[in-house]
């Protein structure tokens, strides 16, 4: 057989087949060595760590990422908590358990035993969480019990703080148990079941960011489930941190101008659309999540009639009322309908089809040319020029200032709002657009409807000149140690269809509402700092003769008030909404005020061109008396 | 006509041996995956299905002369990349990682096969350019790319456990046939400096996972954790065992993956020494009688497809049980007809059929 091999040239076959022989006999002979050593020399040793020691993997939650306001001031921190784990693996017989730890954990037998029966397909050296947040009576009665507690573990974790409690309540928002559902989505491959992660807010949109990663222990217990030995430790990667463009010291103001109030402030600078104060009224404690949440704290926030958990700057879609004549204004301007001359006469009410469509002020405002009838906010010159206009080229106005569709604001859940047009309404309704709804919808009543944040972004473009922006509520998000990971810039911007003296007409009459004799603004004004707003009235039940007197709060108008200042060189924009406030001039002005006044008393210098506004205002205000 | 020799060479021992070990790799997945809860078809039943295509297959290869296959060699492999290539397109994600394509019922995973891939294409290159002098750098230039091209795709899927597996089939086939000394030197240190390249091109995530392959201390909650555990359960079975269904470590799921890739663990804690030590005879008498094989094959291809063949069988058992028992680091590999996976039962049966093959054949050279 060799010859025949050496025959066929493979005389180099024997040696490497002897080789490979060599090989096979030694690596195997390796495992058989190690397998004796296992089995027969330690076998007795790992028969009894088998048996009676356990092996377990503690999990080290990993602290999640801080969120801060434009100074760095922290608005959420966190806390010691304690809470109880199971390991199913020490006990055969969980029957017996089930009495006593519903007793120490003042939890339902029920709802105990379809957790345990849950956690059936889990690996059995892995805790099941039987209840987060325990109290110290809890604490205690479990402590006290551990005999009759085999497999029991009270873990310390740290939990999440709001110390400002209802402060910016739906910015934050708030964290929850992972669902099952949630547990399956790609995004959470890294999550396990017993998490809390973000529900709402910032804490959802931001879930991968704050969460961080979770470390963790090896460690032996004996039989009673008592840590005995570290053999291993992850230490955990706090999560990232989130700067946002929020300034404390004016959302406290503006929570408090809004206190017992239902509606929604918005706070932004116009010069590059950050958000410096958000609220929406009525609220809740996210503190309430982060301690695990109870069933009857829940319902009261879910079910109740006032809607806590809606953010109404973004989720309430109210008609904007008189506000919307300043966008009716621009759009008479800049499609030359109207000149700053023209002037129309105000009877206190316009006749229009068989109907009497009323101004506000029965008596009539007179002859009256734009300047004054955005001053006086007088109806009847916008029933003139909405006729005159028409539904859809105000429409293009309205849009082009960002009303009818999402502003693009960071934490999602944002209601568009609705701008209408003449196609709309027949693909909605199959119904052509009647002349006389031009009236309605040139004082912002009708189907016109606007959440606050699109306001104070449409009326921010008025301030700086002409620019939409994305509303900005995230400036960074950064490493623990302080890296940039992502860093927002200031929201892109979008150029308003108007010339810039359009926009300075409307600046300048939007300063005489709050400044000039007989403006409906004036409890917004505040000396040295020429603030320009709009107050606007949205009726909530249609009526037919003026203004409703009804003293059901239900039925009362939501008031408007919106502004910005100084009127040259804006800094501050700021939207309030009070739901049911009744008139936007007595509502909603002087909650706008305190917000403006705590900005102004932090931020002293003057604006350059406040005189010179002044002065020529004055001199128009004399001439138009 | 059909040749009486071929029967007479029928390796019998070696279809003994691959039965037996299938049987207890299907009687070890029962207890691994007990109790067998939930709607799916359980892993012992879906193994005995893929046995029986597998032998299906390994039959159906014995009609051709394995030259046949040699001479398929290349659109075999590009077929093996077409389907590594549609993994990382269509795949499904595990755990971090694209290894399946998902095919109806059942899930494929082309790694496996590109080993058997490589084996014949390697084959076909060294008969073709058989050189008696010894191959010099330059003519490896073309097997070294035939080995690079599927094993940077695996790598980058990543199947870790593919890729060393790849590397050492390549490095065995290059020591049955003849490479000058000092080509072997160039090899060395052209792969060392690889190394570096390839990492730089890791992900983070990815380089943790290898240093973690290299040092389960590093992870001490996962892979760490697996290696004490699997000590513990194959320890804990001393020489006896603690009997079929008995293992308290696997019965508990301690071990992640302790149907497929730590199966050996379950053999160890509930057959004892004993119980392992016949496994791994049996491991060790098949590969001989694929050496065997090799050896007595009278034409070079016969000669390297089984020697390329054994290797592939011996690395694959000597990690995985190693791996097991905390002798070498962790990486996905599975035994061989043991572990539960269709993928590796087909490649297994399809590498045996072609040793059969090349054993009934050894004396039809002359024909």
């Amino acid at each position: 057989m060799r010859m025949n091999l050496d025959k066929n040239g493979s005389s180099e076959k024997s040696p490497t087949f002897v080789y490979a022989n060599i090989v096979l006999i030694v690596a195997f002979s390796l495992l058989f060595s190690r397998l004796w050593y296992l089995q027969i020399i330690k076998g007795e040793h790992f028969k009894n760590l088998s048996e009676n020691n356990r092996l377990r993997i503690q999990e080290i939650a990993a602290p999640r990422g801080i969120i801060y306001d434009r100074e760095g001031i922290p608005l959420v921190d966190s806390f010691p908590s304690f809470d109880v784990s199971f390991f199913q693996q020490d006990v055969s017989d969980m029957q017996p358990l089930i009495p006593v730890l519903s007793r120490s954990l003042s939890l339902d037998p029920e709802r105990l035993q379809t957790k345990l029966d849950g956690a059936k397909g889990l690996p059995a050296s892995h805790p099941l969480k039987l209840k987060v947040n325990i109290s110290r009576e809890e604490l205690a009665a479990v402590e006290t019990r551990r005999l009759d507690l085999p497999g029991v573990m009270v873990d310390m974790v740290i939990r999440r703080n709001y110390p400002y409690e209802n402060l910016a309540a739906h910015l934050i928002g708030y964290l929850g148990e992972i669902s099952q559902e949630e547990l399956e989505r790609e995004e959470f491959v890294n999550h396990k079941s017993g998490y809390l992660i973000g529900k709402y807010g910032l804490e959802q949109k931001f879930e991968l960011d704050l969460k961080g990663e979770n470390g963790g222990q090896q460690i032996e217990v004996n039989a009673l489930g008592r840590k005995m030995k570290v053999l291993g430790q992850v230490e955990p990667n706090p999560g990232n941190n989130l700067f946002l463009t929020l300034d404390l010291e004016l959302q406290k103001a503006a929570e408090e101008a809004m206190a017992g109030k239902k509606g929604a402030v918005v706070a932004m600078d116009p010069r590059n659309g950050d958000i410096l104060a958000l609220v929406s009224k009525p609220d809740f404690d996210p503190n309430l999540f982060a301690r695990g949440i109870s069933p009857a704290n829940w319902k009261g926030l879910a079910e109740n009639p006032a809607h806590p958990l809606q953010n109404r700057a973004i989720q309430g879609q109210y008609p904007p009322g008189s506000v919307y004549k300043i966008i009716g204004a621009i759009a008479g301007l800049e499609e030359k309908i109207i000149t700053l001359e023209t002037s129309f006469h105000c009877p206190g009410s316009f006749h229009f089809g068989n109907r009497d469509y009323l101004c506000w002020k029965k008596e009539g405002h007179g002859r009256i040319s734009l300047r004054r009838a955005i001053v006086e906010s007088c109806d009847v010159y916008f029933y003139n020029l909405g006729l005159r206009l028409g539904v859809d080229r105000l429409a293009k106005y309205a849009t082009g200032l960002g009303l009818g569709k999402e502003t693009g604001f960071p934490i999602g859940h944002e209601k568009p709002g609705l701008i209408p047009t003449s196609s709309w309404k027949m693909k909605r309704f199959g119904i052509p657009w009647q002349p006389g709804e031009n009236l309605s919808i040139a004082i912002g009543q009708g189907f016109n409807l606007v959440t606050p944040l699109q306001v104070a972004t449409a009326l921010s473009a008025v301030a700086n000149g002409g620019k939409v922006y994305r509303p900005r509520l995230v400036q960074s998000v950064k490493a623990p140690h302080g890296e940039i990971l992502k860093e927002v810039g200031p929201g892109e911007a979008k150029t308003v269809p108007a010339s810039p003296e359009t926009l300075e007409v409307l600046r300048e009459a939007l300063w005489g509402v709050v400044n000039a004799p007989g403006g409906t603004g004036g409890r917004a004004r505040i000396d040295g700092w020429d603030v320009a707003g709009k107050t606007g009235t949205a009726q909530v039940v249609q009526r037919r003769e003026g203004r409703s007197f009804s003293n059901l709060s239900e039925q009362q108008d939501h008031a408007w008030f919106a502004c910005f200042a100084p009127a040259r060189q804006a800094q501050l924009t700021v939207v309030a909404l009070i739901e049911h406030g009744g008139h936007g001039g007595a509502a909603a002005a002087p909650v706008a005020k305190k917000v403006l006044e705590n900005y102004f008393q932090r931020h002293k210098a003057k604006p350059p061109s406040s005189l010179k506004m002044a002065r020529r205002s004055s001199a128009d205000g004399t001439e138009e008396r | 006509m059909f040749d009486r020799r071929l029967l007479l060479n029928f390796d019998w021992p070696l279809l003994a041996t691959a039965i037996l070990i299938a049987v207890l790799g299907v009687a070890n997945i029962y207890s691994s995956t007990f109790p067998h809860t939930g709607d799916f078809t359980p892993f012992h039943l879906r193994q005995i299905y893929w046995l029986f295509l597998g032998m299906g297959l390994m039959f159906f290869i014995l009609f051709f002369d394995y030259r046949t296959l040699v001479r398929y060699a290349y659109p075999f492999l590009l077929f093996c990349l077409i389907l590594l290539i549609l993994v990382i397109f269509f795949g499904r994600l595990t755990s971090g990682s694209q290894r399946w394509l998902q095919l109806g019922f059942f899930s494929f995973q082309p790694s496996e096969l590109t080993k058997m891939g490589l084996i014949l294409a390697l084959t076909r290159f060294f008969t073709e350019a058989d050189n008696p002098y010894g191959y010099g750098f330059r003519d490896l230039i073309v097997p070294s790319l035939i080995f690079i091209v599927p094993a940077l795709i695996v790598f980058k899927q990543p199947d870790l456990g593919t890729v060393v597996l790849l590397v050492l089939i390549y490095a065995s086939i290059l020591a049955f046939v003849k490479v000058h000394r000092r080509t072997w030197i160039t090899l060395g240190v052209a792969s060392a400096a690889l190394v570096p390249l390839l990492w730089h091109f890791l992900k983070d995530y990815q380089k943790k996972r290898l240093l973690t392959f290299l040092n389960p201390d590093l992870d001490p909650l996962k892979t760490g954790y697996h290696i004490i555990q699997s000590k513990i359960a194959v320890g804990s079975g001393t020489f006896f065992g603690k009997g079929f269904l008995q293992g308290t470590q696997s019965q508990l799921h301690f071990l992640p993956e302790q149907h497929t890739d730590f199966i050996f663990s379950v053999l160890g804690e509930e057959w004892g020494f004993l119980g392992s030590f016949f496994l791994l005879f049996l491991f060790l008498l098949l590969i001989s009688r694929g050496l065997k094989i090799a050896y007595t094959s009278k034409d070079r291809a016969g000669t390297i497809l089984a020697a390329g063949i054994s290797s592939m069988f011996f690395w694959q058992s000597f990690i995985n049980v190693g791996m097991v028992l905390g002798i070498v680091p962790v990486v996905g590999v599975p035994l061989p007809l043991f572990s539960y996976g269709g993928t590796s039962v087909l490649t297994t049966l399809m590498g045996l059929g072609i040793l059969m093959n090349i054993s009934m054949r050894r004396f039809m050279l002359s024909r």
